[in-house]
């Protein structure tokens, strides 16, 4: 029964390298689409037409476009993901740059809110329509309801304005201590677990509540099993696969989606490397970034897909 | 001697609906048992017998609440009894079989750890003892492997054999009392019969003292010394098992015990009428992938052949998983056959919906078995039954309100429920609308599946009469599936007895089930209970009786 799952995985991980795939032809599709053209862009309003077109010989984009994804591609498995148009640097320097910022944000983000987010949802749907869930209701609410920008503003001028306490922007490379490193880190990551923690803690509770209903809940309770045991362990193994898909979807947000605060903390992140990469047409930079989320994505709800399967045993012994 | 004396006196219990105003539901119950004894809770649904079979574990649902009485197990005042104290009490001194073990059971956790979950939290036992004691129990209640079967999940198990494995969930702490609902309810009769003989065994072994909640009273007059017969939460009737099947003093025992009694008075219309019009030569259905020859990978039914002329009815019997409803999906074109034909009324019936004529649609229609399910709950009445009128004919507003109003006379339902929606009717009523909807096209064949399961006995018996009497008014023909050989023989002319997806026998209804020929038919007619004590120890165990059946 046990060796299904090398096979599983390996299905999982076959299908999410196909939508990968299918995702690279998109990418490359919508970004030849992009009006504008990168040589025109590189030299500026004042090129004349000879040097523009030599540029376009250069880079290559007279070639079909069959051809310039094969090259892309094969680049790309390669590692070799092309050279930056606007600055002349190789893709891969400029991301390398960035990625473990990015990273490091992310992954503290996610120590933080994932499991502030699931105590929040086991105590609500424990304490179903009591005080308590109703308190943790109306406040996942508001901070869902809130925009980012605003939570990240609010912040900015209470802690750094008012109170003087943090630096309203995050120099990275200024951390030197442990101090340094909360300080600048703080606002961001408070930031963005406000918007996570609220999707995560009512998605949890909404799993739980459709488990606690059910009839082998009813009969824990009648085998005198106490309050915490029933949820955590009866209802909770029911309700992995719907929470981790939960907590999959938003933080694959971690990545791509946080340009607000990489902008207004001025943090250097991959995300803003991404929209100036949009805004410069460098092609080559956006193809890569935008496949990198979409790989970061596959991976999360492929992860996601397995904890649902391992934690039940019809999947887990089919 | 484990079981102890139990005595609940002015027993009393309110619920609320949401937004509504508190109400009794269950109110001045009050019974004695002594230890090892046992006491049979019946009545109808709504009747208020699992709530008060639940307020023995001092447990009352949400939105209900246990507003006064006592209940008095040995020297303990359950109801008196703080939060700690009650879960202390409950799946130790106090358990409970549920009626759907598929459901009790939780999906991710293997049977051992919840069978010995019980005795671990109230420390009865060490994690050692427990496994040993649910293997010895899973010995005694008859499961196969009892060594292992521990380990599976309750998915990997059968309805019946989970249902046991309960038994021992709820007997591993050898509790004083143990609260058995509807626990066979859901099983077919074969499969009954196994689990009770099993239950009774270990419970008298036990001594235990037990409340048995059913609706079937050929099944509590096997298991019980005492009777309380409830309806709308009161008391009416509570006596020996022997008297209330010999002497019922009300007369709501008595009309439970009419509607239990094989029906010889709803004897089949005599005499078919006019021409061929359904036949189903060597059909075969199956899902999955087919193979060279065209054969699924899962086959359901094979060699199906079936032969139904104006008018006639025929029973369609069979365990869960023998291929009775698909038979029925099969003709009205929800499945299609891998091999065979379906002819209807002389004409090749297309195996897909697709295919089929507005015609052939109007003059075959089904009625499921769930009028819960098969009613849209947004739709009044009127507007349900209105839909095949417009789909079907074309009559004028006029003519649709005539026909409605017949149709309801027709069901015998009163017309001034034409305005309600399904949610406000009650389960027979549900049904009968449902029946209706059927009726309206003015089909020549009525495919019902299951139609009486879903409910109570008395009310099943009323629209069992109703269908006896459509037939004789109507001279609409039934291909009428069932697990329940009474009401197949109350109304059917022939029947045909599937086991496995093939027939194993069939022929008038009479001949097959007063002389049948193959084992299995033998095995299905013997498990239904009689209504009478003692029928359960006369029947031959199973080993016995049965040569494997093929």
């Amino acid at each position: 029964m046990r060796n299904a799952m090398p096979k599983l995985v390996l299905g999982r991980l076959s299908s999410s390298l196909l939508t990968l795939f299918l995702v690279s032809l998109v990418i490359f599709a919508i970004t030849s689409l992009l009006p504008g053209d990168t040589a025109q862009q590189i030299l500026g309003q004042f090129a004349t037409p000879e040097q523009v077109a030599a540029l376009r010989e250069e880079l290559g984009l007279n070639q079909s476009p069959l051809v310039r994804y094969w090259h892309w591609l094969t680049g790309f498995a390669t590692g070799d993901l092309g050279m930056s148009a606007s600055n002349g640097m190789p893709v891969a320097q400029l991301m390398n740059d960035r990625l473990p910022n990015s990273l490091l944000l992310a992954a503290i983000t996610t120590a933080i809110s994932v499991p502030i987010a699931l105590t929040m949802g086991l105590v609500a749907a424990m304490r179903r329509g009591g005080n308590i869930d109703r308190a943790l209701n109306v406040v996942t609410l508001s901070m869902v309801a809130v925009p980012e920008f605003l939570v990240a503003t609010l912040a900015v001028l209470i802690f750094a304005v008012h109170l003087g306490w943090l630096p309203a922007l995050s120099y990275v490379s200024t951390v030197e201590s442990v101090g340094d490193f909360v300080r600048i880190y703080a606002m961001p990551v408070l930031t963005l677990c406000c918007v996570l923690i609220a999707q995560m803690a009512r998605m949890t509770r909404a799993a739980l509540i459709d488990q606690l209903d059910s009839a082998y809940i009813e009969m824990a309770r009648l085998k005198g099993v106490p309050p915490v045991r029933r949820v955590l362990r009866h209802a909770l193994p029911n309700a992995v696969g719907p929470i981790a898909n939960a907590v999959a979807l938003s933080l694959s947000y971690l990545l791509g989606g946080v340009i607000i605060v990489e902008t207004i903390f001025n943090y250097p992140g991959i995300a803003s490397l991404m929209v100036d990469a949009v805004s410069n047409r460098d092609l080559a930079l956006v193809q890569a970034c935008a496949m990198l989320f979409c790989g970061a994505y596959l991976i999360l709800v492929m992860v996601a897909d397995l904890c649902a399967i391992l934690s039940n045993p019809r999947l887990r012994n089919r | 001697m484990l079981g102890e004396s139990l005595t609940v006196r002015d027993l009393r219990i309110c619920a609320t609906p949401p937004g509504g105003e508190e109400r009794i539901i269950v109110n001045d119950i009050g019974f004695e048992l002594a230890p090892g004894e046992v006491l049979a809770l019946i009545g109808e649904s709504g009747s208020g017998k699992t709530t008060i079979a639940l307020a023995m574990l001092g447990y009352a649902r949400s939105g209900c609440r246990i507003a006064g009485g006592s209940v008095q197990l040995g020297d303990t005042d359950i109801l008196s009894l703080n939060a700690t104290q009650t879960r202390a009490l409950r799946g130790h001194r106090v358990a409970y079989v549920a009626q759907s073990a598929a459901a009790a059971f939780n999906p991710s956790r293997t049977l051992m750890d919840q069978v010995i979950e019980g005795a671990l939290i109230h420390d009865v036992m060490s994690r050692q003892e427990a496994r040993q004691k649910a293997v010895s129990l899973f010995h005694d209640l008859a499961l196969p492997d009892p060594e292992h079967i521990g380990e599976r999940y309750p998915h990997q198990i059968s309805g019946g054999q989970l249902q046991r494995v309960m038994a021992a969930m709820a007997l591993i702490t050898d509790p004083a009392l143990v609260i058995l609902d509807e626990p066979t309810t859901a099983l077919d009769v074969t499969t009954q019969i196994e689990v009770l003989r099993a239950f009774k065994q270990v419970m008298r072994e036990r001594g235990t003292t037990a409340i048995y909640v059913s609706h079937d009273l050929a099944v509590v007059a096997q298991m019980a010394d005492q009777v309380l017969v409830l309806q709308n939460g009161e008391t009416q009737e509570h006596n020996t098992t022997a008297r209330i099947l010999e002497q019922p003093a009300h007369e709501y025992t008595r009309s439970l015990l009419a509607a239990a009694r094989p029906q010889d008075h709803l004897s089949p219309v005599e005499g078919r009428h006019g021409g061929e019009l359904l036949d189903i030569h060597d059909l075969q259905v199956g899902y999955g992938s087919r193979d060279g020859q065209g054969r699924p990978e899962n086959v359901v039914l094979e060699h199906i052949n079936l032969h139904l002329v104006r008018g006639q009815a025929l029973g369609v019997i069979g365990e869960s998983g023998s291929g009775k409803s698909t038979l029925a999906r099969a003709v009205a074109g929800l499945v299609a056959p891998s091999h065979g034909a379906v002819q209807f009324d002389r004409r090749e019936l297309s195996t897909t919906l697709r295919g089929r004529t507005p015609d052939q649609f109007r003059r075959i229609q089904m009625v499921f078995q769930s009028a819960d399910n098969a009613l849209n709950p947004a739709h009044s009445v009127q507007r349900l039954l209105n839909r095949p009128l417009e789909t079907y004919f074309s009559l004028s507003r006029r003519e649709r309100r005539a026909r409605v109003e017949e149709l309801m006379d027709l069901v015998k339902l009163p017309r001034d429920l034409l305005d309600r929606k399904p949610g406000e009717l009650s389960g027979g009523q549900k049904q009968r609308v449902n029946l209706a909807r059927a009726l309206a096209a003015k089909p020549d064949l009525i495919l019902c599946d299951e139609v009486t399961s879903a409910l109570d006995t008395v009310v099943g018996a009323a629209i069992l009469e109703l269908l006896v009497e459509l037939r004789r008014e109507l001279g609409v023909a039934y291909l009428f599936i069932s697990h329940d050989i009474s009401t197949v023989r109350s109304l059917c002319d022939d029947v045909m007895v599937l086991y496995q997806g093939e027939c194993v026998e069939s022929g008038p209804c009479q001949q097959v089930l007063e002389t049948p020929r193959h084992d299995y038919t033998r095995r299905l007619i013997g498990s239904v209970p009689e209504l009478r004590q003692g029928w359960l120890e006369s029947r031959p165990t199973r080993n016995e009786t049965a040569a494997p059946v093929t």
